[in-house]
């Protein structure tokens, strides 16, 4: 069972978002890059199933030559083995995104390293698209599950929970499938600094883009408007009780 | 024809995100001279339901019926509004931005290899069809043309307020029993388990969330603030690095990827305001903020500040509460 896990490297947007001239894009050299919370999560569940069903997960990105840095950071939790797309991400849509995946889907199990369960983070932390996961299912043909914070695999069957409108909801889906993957159910590890020197000397397969991207159907970037700030300081330290108190009173929310 | 995926509540109510995107379909509809506006629903609505879509200007709701609803499958959900949508010739399907919308849209824009605009927060044209919508958490907006057909998006929750419609629609009910393939099936809900119901459902609707960050200083400094949610029949959110640390569960967390709050009022006690966490609570209708920091940007952002030690001020706005009730 060699499950693939994708992620993505996005601008740390901890600080202050900043655009490129062109409006094309979010500036991260002076913010600095980090991989999409919920794909953290899909890798560890990635690195367990793999430890739990025998095999080894497999990460991969589509980005330029500094999106090895996310690759390195999954082998240092225990992805064996990465394949990079090398490609402007910012001129991928979606639908591209999920075009390139299925092709390295498909180009492993013709190589005899067959996926049969990919994990992908439900959106990613810059873009929010919330459909790549989806369209990959679509182009693979395969079910998908979307949104789920846990995911095992047992006698072929993927079982996927998470949280629902209605409770904590539970899928059963038989492979191979595609499962978005949401923060919260597991914790991600920490790389152990073995973990980081044995991720330097995996080897990193190197792939181009299968097909010319449609793009994002972007037409630029804005920033929206800052909003003044008009900030009603109540005082300082606990002398501001009184103040604050009026202030709950006013809006109508102490309880009785 | 614009068609809108209403989600419904196990009360049989149209829940609010959805009646948000009606009412941002309305001014769609009415920059386009008047496009009528269809629902789309799961299951039998009952007749308080159809009236109440019909007051937010629904002309026709269609009812998606047969044992392929019985479940919840994102597949199975997106060739019934497929069906709605190809039926009644709509050039435009929205959804509210929710997991369930989002998925179900996703869908649609696989199948008809168009795009889908998530989280969208106004429109900017009709011709061409431009949205903005949110990325970044927020941070960032991002123009899209919407240029295929059909042009498929979701609406960011709180982006408007739901209100109901000037002028009522017919509110005509159509039950639709479209043929769904068992592969739309394979990948559905096959329980839910009510007695854990979504924990951060009180946190989502509370309407004083108390908030804590890393200011909280351990897992056990919580207990001043857990008076302050109880002292107001509050909930508690916190951000990311509280329950990186373990210190809180992650159904309490607020942000981009946690629970988006829209309280009437929202305390966010020792949280610096980074951009993640503003992404989850940016629509509180009003933000007291106790800080340390004056600079902080949840104190610049907010409505009210209070600067100080948390572990200093909630102790005493505590007490103060106290003392007036007697």
């Amino acid at each position: 069972m060699n499950p693939l896990v994708c992620v993505k490297r996005v601008v740390d947007s901890s600080s202050e978002v900043v655009l490129t001239e062109d409006g094309q894009g979010v500036d991260g050299r002076f913010a600095g890059f980090t991989t999409s919370a919920h794909e953290e999560c899909a890798v560890e569940l990635a690195v367990r199933i793999a430890a739990d069903q025998g095999g080894g997960a497999t990460v991969v990105t589509l980005g330029d030559a500094d999106a090895v840095e996310q690759l390195r950071s999954a082998l240092a939790v225990g992805c064996t083995a990465a394949t990079h797309v090398l490609v402007d991400a910012q001129s991928l849509g979606p639908a591209d995104v999920a075009r390139e995946l299925a092709a390295v889907v498909r180009d492993h199990e013709a190589a005899g390293t067959p996926h049969q369960l990919v994990l992908l983070g439900n959106d990613a932390a810059d873009s929010g698209d919330h459909q790549v996961g989806i369209r990959l299912a679509h182009e693979l043909g395969w079910p998908v599950v979307n949104g789920v914070s846990t995911v095992s695999v047992s006698d072929g069957t993927v079982t996927a929970s998470g949280s629902g409108p209605d409770g904590h909801e539970t899928y059963r889906v038989p492979l191979p499938a595609v499962v978005t993957v949401l923060e919260g159910g597991v914790e991600p590890r920490y790389p152990t600094v073995p973990g980081r020197m044995k991720a330097k000397k995996v080897p990193i397969e190197e792939r181009q883009p299968v097909a010319e991207p449609v793009g994002p159907a972007r037409v630029r970037l804005v920033l929206p408007p800052p909003s003044p700030s008009s900030v009603e300081v109540l005082g300082e330290g606990a002398a501001a009780a009184p103040a604050v108190v009026d202030l709950f009173e006013r809006l109508g929310v102490l309880a009785r | 024809m614009i068609v809108v995926l209403v989600e419904v509540s196990p009360a049989g109510e149209a829940v609010e995100t959805s009646r948000e995107a009606i009412t941002f379909a309305r001014d769609l509809a009415a920059a386009g001279g008047g496009i009528p506006i269809d629902a789309v629903v799961v299951g039998a609505p009952d007749d308080s339901l159809v009236t109440v879509l019909a007051s937010y200007g629904v002309r026709r709701v269609h009812a998606l019926t047969g044992p392929a609803y019985d479940a919840f499958s994102g597949a199975a959900w997106a060739t019934g509004v497929e069906h709605v949508r190809a039926s009644a010739g709509a050039v435009v399907v929205m959804a509210s931005g929710t997991p369930r919308g989002n998925e179900v849209l996703a869908h649609l824009g696989a199948r008809a290899g168009v795009p889908m605009a998530a989280n969208v927060v106004s429109f900017g044209g009709l011709s061409p069809f431009t949205v903005t919508r949110q990325v970044v958490g927020g941070a960032a907006l991002e123009e899209m043309q919407l240029s295929q057909r059909p042009a498929l998006f979701t609406v960011a929750g709180h982006t408007v307020e739901a209100r109901p419609a000037d002028a009522p629609g017919a509110g005509e009910v159509v039950v639709e029993t479209p043929d769904v393939p068992d592969a739309d099936l394979v990948a559905r809900v096959v329980s839910t388990d009510e007695p854990e119901p979504d924990l951060s459902g009180t946190l989502k609707s509370a309407r004083v969330v108390v908030g804590a960050g890393r200011g909280a200083g351990s897992a056990e400094g919580f207990d001043d603030l857990l008076e302050l949610v109880d002292l107001l029949d509050a909930s508690l959110g916190v951000s990311r690095v509280v329950t990186s640390l373990g210190w809180r569960p992650h159904h309490e967390q607020v942000g981009q990827t946690g629970s988006r709050i829209s309280p009437d009022l929202y305390i966010p006690c020792g949280i610096s305001g980074a951009i993640q966490h503003w992404a989850g609570c940016s629509t509180a209708k009003a933000i007291l903020a106790i800080n340390t920091d004056p600079d902080a940007p949840m104190v610049t952002k907010a409505t009210h500040a209070v600067i100080g030690d948390l572990h200093e001020v909630v102790p005493a706005i505590n007490a103060e509460i106290r003392r007036r009730r007697g």
